[in-house]
């Protein structure tokens, strides 16, 4: 290249024989940047920093923790296994798969009463819904209401697309496998006769969910006629359009549906079922006492080891119970503030010893 | 292009790799060519007969390239050879349009981290295994080969774009149809082809000269475009047509030339040429005008092209970029393959669980979901497609976008290392230069530094201090009294422009910007502060202002030019009188001899050198014609015989020097040179002609010295009364040495300041004006050049006054005394006087050692004219041979070079640079293994080291000088044994495996030890059983110093220090002699200064003096050190713990 370069010099400096003077010089600017004298901050740890660093750290964190712990102790919450693999249980009868439908009920106590509105989930575990197969097992553009998917699925939801040459709708895998349980709640109040709690079914899915994602498909006067030409999913008692009664809760915008369509990420998960919305402020949502719970017992559970729960939860401004934010941040403003005793000791034994010539900067 | 055999295909490879693969294929492709063209079935002839006995047709072996004119009586032989060998387009460029998306894209897949990428996305594509969207897996790749792909075309455009403008170059070349030289672009010049060029012209390719202006036959070419040496350099017409007085006519050039295929070796040529006649004419590098170079000092010169466009030397020697990998990117790459290994652990963990996981569930179809026909996969087989699955998925935990953003980082380290201003030197303007752009963060991890003595921790700015003549030491006081006071003269000096004299110098200098003018004038204001009367007349004063940029550092700056004559020397030196030539016989008193001596002294150190002679002001003015006109020397003409002895007249009186000659307006009148042999002419005939376009008045007829008058009074600025101050002043003159190496510079500068003043040199002739004798021409007759090996030179003339065939040497010390003859001819009293005067000048040589100045050593030898001539045939024999020429050529100087007289010798001193104890501090601070390795003798090595603070005045010397192995072994286990007794608190000596640089702190509770070695004791401590004696040995030293090495052993103690201890090395050097340490260390540095570009072009940065180091070490290199290795942990954190 050195070579390239003469030549060029000579193309546009003429004869050079006399080299004049330095017409470019060559150095550097002295600007802030290129001498890499922009203002910088970088700490520098010392015992004078450390030390009050790890103090308020833990000053800071324990009582934030306390105030988590105690916040997630004060939300109710109770969890009713019904899967019924322990034989005392009412729903034991219901695991062999001839009886359809099974009908069982669970008693149960309240020893304190829930205020506010209250969160009825079922819970399953051991259901791998994050499987990577499953997950994919479904036609978003079906849902949505895309006519041309509605009949023409798509190929992820292989192989519950297509049932007797007709498309399945809803297609896929997830759809196929949703919970199909019915749960009611009764409270036994000191009257004969059993108080059925008021459940709300509406409410229980994300608003884009319900108004955005999915969509029942165009035309037809009745849901039935939109949903002509498909099928029901193999595993579904009833076909998509007959879900529910009301026409906004039902066929693909069914919340229950929704709920199940967004797919949880481990084995063990529970999903909204119900709202139990508050009355009044006088009386607690679901006063202390006995009540039981009646289950349409559709689901199986047990070929996979699984198990089916019905949880009853408040929440309060951190969500539902948690114990372990609270007990985190009281572990590290421990640990901290340990950490700064254990400092400052060595700081205070050792300070004289050291040599801080030593370090230059 | 046949695919090579790659070796870094399994490595991961960064972009800048890429491109040094592609350069470095692009070369062997081209080189593969070059050689294919040679592989013409040619078979070997004697190319050694030199009687002119080939036969026919000219056979040639393989390694031969045959060179016919590109004329019409010769077309047939023309196509046969010539036509065949490649033009002179270059075209450096990767791609062309057609081949550039396939071609970019093979390269851009040699890289590991694009070959990943495309296996991921490919891998995508598969459906059992796909995890994402097909078409979005392929973005990034895409992306990434486009932006690459515009970066590599934009760059090769540029380059293309370059090629253009230089193929389109014009030059004139020869064209057959119209019988003279017309333009024609350099594309279109041909392997052949006759090529006219005129002053400050470019050359198109290498070419052999064939004609040149000057009467001498010389060519002045600067090679600044090659080797970044700024001085010139000359070039000879062939030997048969220097002596044609007219221009070469291409019609009727009807001979053949034979040479070396194409090769890389600037400073080989070897060939001959063969005249129709079968007569044969050697050819050397003398004769070759490489490409790329240009032509000054010369009116127009004529050659035959020989080598055209990639294969000249120039485009043979065009490297790219050196590659280096860091210590930290191998370290990064290891750290990656474990990376890979966790990758390959992952996805197996996750393929086994996912299968035996499977298998529980294997006939649920909750979501174990079977395939659309139906049937569920078996567990292994989905455990399998897993295992691809996870890998796309995991793919994030190789970092591969750690390697583009090193690459990325690290240009922004480069770019800030070459903005600092603290790296800038005024006087070069130039600033640090990192020609390796990917191991700056080695810079912080260097632990050992060997470093070269001269002109890397000296100046290389050569001052002579003082000198020896026949056993008297004359220690010029007043000389070293003004190297003292140089730095507040300088000042004093750009005050006091008014004297007439700086007025003078004024105009003068500014009209001399290539090269550094001396006026040696009256006394300036500041000589005479402090100095006797008895230098008034030889007061010398430097320009009053620096030469504004010194891009020829060749070129010697007043401290170097400047010599106070010792005033006893100068009162011997005042009783040379021509009168002591007359009695020619044996019978000179001692005195008298003594001042003989001094005589020869002199003289040796004016002519025994390759300076050319300029005139600053008016380069292409040749001086040294012009004087010769001055001259009434009449030779004799008969040249017949070309071993007979001939006379020349002496001049013996400066009275009779004298413009007698008509010499003005006079165009080229040559007389007619018979050579027959290179450079032998006994006596040529008077030249009488002057350079064209310079007039010439012979004003003052009885000054000795004509040429400076004419300077003078041939510039128009200069009022004629200016010049009436100097007629008295013998030497008044503004002449300038451009010399090799600035010792000769300085040897020059001192005979000068004794009026023994170097006039001109033109291969036939060296004029020489001396005090009382006026001006001696002195028929050169041969010069055996200064190489290493020998570690002297000589100049064989013929004496004007004796007339005898005299050899003058110069050489290091120890060379010399060994070839000093035992047993004189002149008879008992003067061979006792011989070793009385040996004895001295060693005391001496010892003393100037010991105060830390280079010694050479001046001998002469009186020959016969038998003698030389018997030398000279055997010395033909060997300059003729195309093969071994060297060696024979060094057993022919063996020849010469024997029974030498000693004269006297020379102290130069070599100042330390500014900044350089401070450097070497900071640096052995930093615990920084500091290693001198030098050439020079152990006195001055260690001089040089106490100077700069390598050694300290507290520190135990151990010497290790000896001539045997076994000396050697015990000396070493001796001195082990005495530093582990003096430092019983220290810990055993490391290990060669753990041999880590002791904390400073360890060290100052230590004695402090230094090391010196000799270059024989070295070579036994190199070798293989000695190694680990001699590293435990030196990790118990400071600071180590090598002398007497040879560049040879220079790397061999690098690569030993580097192999044996596991260490980072650092190299630092200046000249040629360097390169190979350069080379070899993890880091070389170059020093871009006086000695020529060589070991910038080898280095990985290039600063401009010592001191920088310590910056570019601790600030830069502790930066670029800690910046990287954060950013690449950070890196691996990132991808690694948060995929």
């Amino acid at each position: 290249m050195a070579m390239n370069y003469n030549a060029k010099d000579e193309v546009d400096g003429g004869p050079q024989c006399p080299p004049g003077g330095p017409a470019k010089n060559r150095r550097p600017d002295n600007t802030a940047f290129k001498q890499q004298r922009l203002p910088a901050w970088q700490p520098i740890l010392t015992a004078g920093t450390v030390l009050p660093t790890f103090f308020i750290i833990g000053l800071i964190f324990i009582p934030i923790g306390i105030g988590i712990f105690v916040t997630s102790n004060n939300i109710r919450e109770i969890e009713i296994d019904y899967t019924g693999t322990d034989p005392s249980s009412p729903c034991n009868k219901c695991l062999s798969p001839n009886a359809t439908p099974c009908y069982c009920t669970i008693n149960f106590t309240l020893e304190q009463s829930f205020e506010g509105n209250v969160f009825m989930y079922y819970g399953l575990s051991n259901f791998y819904q994050n499987h990577r197969r499953y997950v994919k097992s479904r036609d978003d553009s079906q849902l949505n209401g895309d006519s041309s998917a509605l009949l023409n699925p798509s190929k992820e939801c292989e192989p519950y697309r297509r049932n007797e040459d007709k498309p399945i709708a809803p297609c896929g895998a997830i759809a196929n496998s949703m919970f199909n349980d019915t749960l009611e709640l009764f409270l036994v109040g000191n009257e004969s006769y059993p108080t059925p709690i008021p459940l709300k079914k509406k409410g229980i899915a994300w608003w884009t969910d319900k108004n955005v994602k999915f969509r029942n498909p165009s035309g037809g006067e009745s849901l039935k006629e939109r949903f002509k030409g498909t099928t029901k999913p193999v595993n579904w008692v009833k076909p998509v359009y007959m879900l529910d009664s009301e026409p906004d809760n039902n066929g693909f915008i069914n919340e229950d549906f929704i709920v199940w369509m967004r797919t949880a990420a481990l084995p063990t998960f529970r999903k909204l079922y119900r709202l139990i919305e508050r009355k009044s402020d006088l009386h607690p949502t679901l006063p202390a006492g006995r009540y039981y719970l009646n289950i349409t017992y559709n689901y199986p559970v047990h070929s996979f080891d699984g198990r089916k729960r019905m949880i009853l939860s408040t929440i309060s401004w951190m969500g539902g119970k948690n114990p372990f934010l609270g007990i985190a941040y009281i572990a590290i403003g421990s640990i901290s503030f340990l950490l700064g005793v254990v400092l400052l000791v060595i700081n205070h034994k050792y300070r004289n010893s050291s040599n801080t010539a030593d370090i230059t900067i | 292009m046949r695919a090579p055999a790659y070796p870094g295909s399994a490595r991961i490879l960064d972009m800048t790799e890429c491109l040094q693969w592609a350069r470095y294929h692009w070369q062997r492709l081209m080189g593969s060519r070059n050689r294919d063209d040679d592989e013409r079935p040619y078979s070997y002839s004697s190319l050694l007969a030199c009687g002119g006995k080939s036969s026919q047709t000219p056979k040639l072996a393989g390694k031969h390239r045959v060179v016919v004119p590109h004329l019409r009586p010769f077309k047939d032989e023309y196509d046969k050879f010539s036509g065949t060998y490649v033009n002179n387009r270059i075209r450096t460029t990767k791609y062309t349009l057609l081949n550039f998306v396939p071609r970019n894209l093979f390269e851009q897949f040699h890289r590991a981290a694009n070959l990943y990428f495309l296996f991921l996305a490919v891998l995508n594509w598969v459906p059992l295994v796909e995890a994402f969207q097909k078409e979005i897996t392929m973005l990034p790749l895409v992306v990434v080969l486009t932006i690459i792909a515009i970066k590599d075309g934009l760059e090769d455009y540029r380059k293309y774009k370059i090629d253009k403008q230089i193929n389109n170059l014009v030059t004139q070349v020869y064209s057959r149809k119209e019988k003279k030289y017309v333009d024609q672009c350099w594309k279109d010049v041909a392997v052949g082809d006759f090529i006219r060029l005129s002053c400050n012209e470019v050359i198109p390719a290498d070419m052999v000269l064939l004609f040149s202006t000057d009467p001498d036959g010389i060519c002045h070419i600067e090679t600044s475009g090659l080797d970044g040496e700024s001085n010139l350099k000359q070039r000879q017409v062939v030997r048969g047509y220097a002596e044609q007085d007219s221009e070469v006519d291409p019609e009727k050039f009807s001979s053949k030339i034979e040479c070396e295929s194409p090769n890389n070796d600037l400073n080989r040529f070897r060939g001959y040429l063969e005249h129709s006649n079968k007569e044969r004419v050697g050819l050397s590098k003398e004769n070759l005008l490489l490409r790329g170079c240009t032509i000054r000092n010369t009116e127009a010169v004529a050659g035959i092209v020989v080598y055209a466009g990639h294969e000249t030397k120039a485009m043979l020697n065009n490297s790219g970029p050196r590659y280096k990998r860091s210590k930290l990117e191998r370290r990064a790459n290891t750290d990656v393959l474990w990376c890979v290994l966790l990758l390959v652990v992952m996805c197996l963990t996750g393929a086994l669980g996912h299968g035996i996981w499977l298998s529980r569930y294997e006939n649920i179809m909750f979501f174990n979901i079977p395939e659309p026909d139906g049937h569920v996969i078996s567990p292994v087989l989905a455990g399998f497609y897993m295992f691809w699955t996870m890998i796309i998925l995991l793919q994030v935990l190789i970092p591969i976008s750690l390697y583009v953003s090193i690459e990325i980082v690290k240009l922004g380290q480069i770019y800030f290392i070459q903005s600092d201003v603290d790296f800038y030197n005024e006087k070069m303007d130039s600033t640090v230069q990192c020609r390796a752009l990917n191991i700056t963060e080695d810079l912080g991890q260097i632990q050992y530094l060997f470093s070269d003595k001269t002109g890397t921790l000296t100046e290389n700015k050569m001052v002579f201090r003082r000198c020896s003549v026949a056993g008297f030491d004359y220690c010029h006081e007043e000389n070293a009294k003004r190297l003292e006071s140089y730095q507040e003269a300088i000042s004093e000096d750009e005050d006091s422009t008014d004297t007439p004299v700086d007025s003078l110098s004024n105009m003068v200098k500014p009209r001399a910007p290539s090269c550094r003018s001396v006026h040696n004038g009256p006394l300036g204001s500041k000589c005479s502060n402090h100095l006797a009367g008895s230098c008034s007349a030889l007061g010398s004063r430097e320009g009053a202002s620096e030469v504004p940029h010194s891009r020829q550092a060749a070129f010697s700056s007043p401290i170097e030019t400047d010599v106070v004559p010792d005033t006893r020397l100068l009162d011997k030196f005042s009783q040379i009188t021509p009168q002591l030539f007359t009695p020619l016989d044996e019978t000179i008193p001692d005195p008298l001899l003594e001042t003989l001596y001094i005589m020869d002294f002199f003289i040796a150190l004016a002519i025994c050198n390759t300076v050319v002679v300029s005139a600053p002001n008016q380069p292409r003015q040749k001086i040294g014609l012009s004087s010769l006109s001055g001259m009434p020397i009449k030779s004799l003409e008969e040249i017949k015989n070309l071993f007979q002895r001939l006379s020349v007249r002496r001049s013996s009186s400066p009275s009779l020097a004298g413009g007698k000659e008509p010499s003005p307006g006079v165009p080229n009148a040559f007389v007619s040179r018979l050579s027959l042999f290179s450079r032998m002419k006994l006596a040529s005939p008077v030249e009488e002609e002057t350079s064209p376009g310079s007039e010439r008045p012979q004003g003052s007829g009885d000054s000795p010295c004509p040429p400076d008058m004419e300077k003078q009074n041939s510039d128009p600025g200069l009022p004629e009364g200016e010049t009436a101050p100097s007629p008295g002043q013998p030497s008044t003159s503004t002449l300038c040495y451009e010399a090799e190496s600035p010792d000769e510079a300085a040897l020059v500068y001192a005979a000068r300041a004794y009026q023994c003043t170097l006039r001109s040199r033109t291969p036939e002739q060296v004029v020489v004006d001396f005090a009382a004798l006026g001006s001696l021409t002195f028929q050169l007759l041969h010069i055996l050049p200064f190489d290493s090996v020998r570690k002297r030179m000589s100049v064989v003339v013929r004496h004007p006054l004796s007339n005898q065939v005299v050899v003058y040497t110069k050489g290091a010390d120890s060379v010399i005394m060994e070839l000093l003859s035992v047993a004189s001819p002149d008879g008992a009293s003067l061979e006792k006087q011989q070793m009385i005067i040996r004895e001295k000048t060693q005391k001496h040589l010892d003393d100037y050692a010991r105060r830390g100045l280079r010694t050479l050593c001046i001998a002469k030898k009186v020959m016969s004219d038998a003698e030389y001539a018997e030398w000279l045939r055997n010395h033909f024999l060997a300059e003729t041979s195309i093969d071994h020429r060297e060696e024979l050529l060094l057993e022919s100087a063996m020849r010469l070079e024997n029974k030498l007289t000693l004269l006297g010798a020379t102290g130069i001193e070599d100042r330390l640079q500014e900044g350089v104890p401070e450097s070497i501090e900071a640096l052995q601070k930093a615990g920084i293994k500091i290693w001198m390795l030098t050439g020079d003798k152990q006195e001055t090595a260690v001089n040089i080291a106490y100077a700069c603070k390598l050694l300290e005045a507290g520190d135990k010397l151990f010497i290790l000088n000896t001539q045997s192995k076994d000396a050697c072994e015990r000396l070493m286990s001796t001195i082990l044994k005495e530093l582990q007794e003096k430092n019983p608190a220290s810990p055993e000596p490391p290990s060669p495996r753990e041999g880590l640089p002791r904390l400073p702190a360890t060290q100052d509770s230590r004695l402090r030890a230094g090391l010196v070695i000799t270059g024989k004791a070295l070579e036994f401590a190199l070798q293989e059983s000695l190694q680990r004696q001699f590293l435990e040995l030196t990790a118990c030293c400071q600071a180590v110093v090598c002398c007497r090495a040879t560049p040879l052993q220079k790397s061999e103690v690098v690569k030993l220090v580097r192999n044996h201890l596991r260490v980072m090395t650092l190299a630092i050097g200046d000249g040629a002699n360097d390169v190979s340490m350069i080379q070899v260390a993890d880091i070389g540095i170059g020093i871009s200064g006086q000695e020529g570009m060589q070991a910038v072009m080898a280095s990985d940065f290039a600063i401009a003096q010592f001191k920088h180091l310590g910056k570019l070490l601790l600030v830069h290199g502790h930066w670029c050190y800690t910046r990287l290795s954060n950013m690449i942990l950070y890196f691996f954190y990132k991808n690694v713990e948060l995929p």
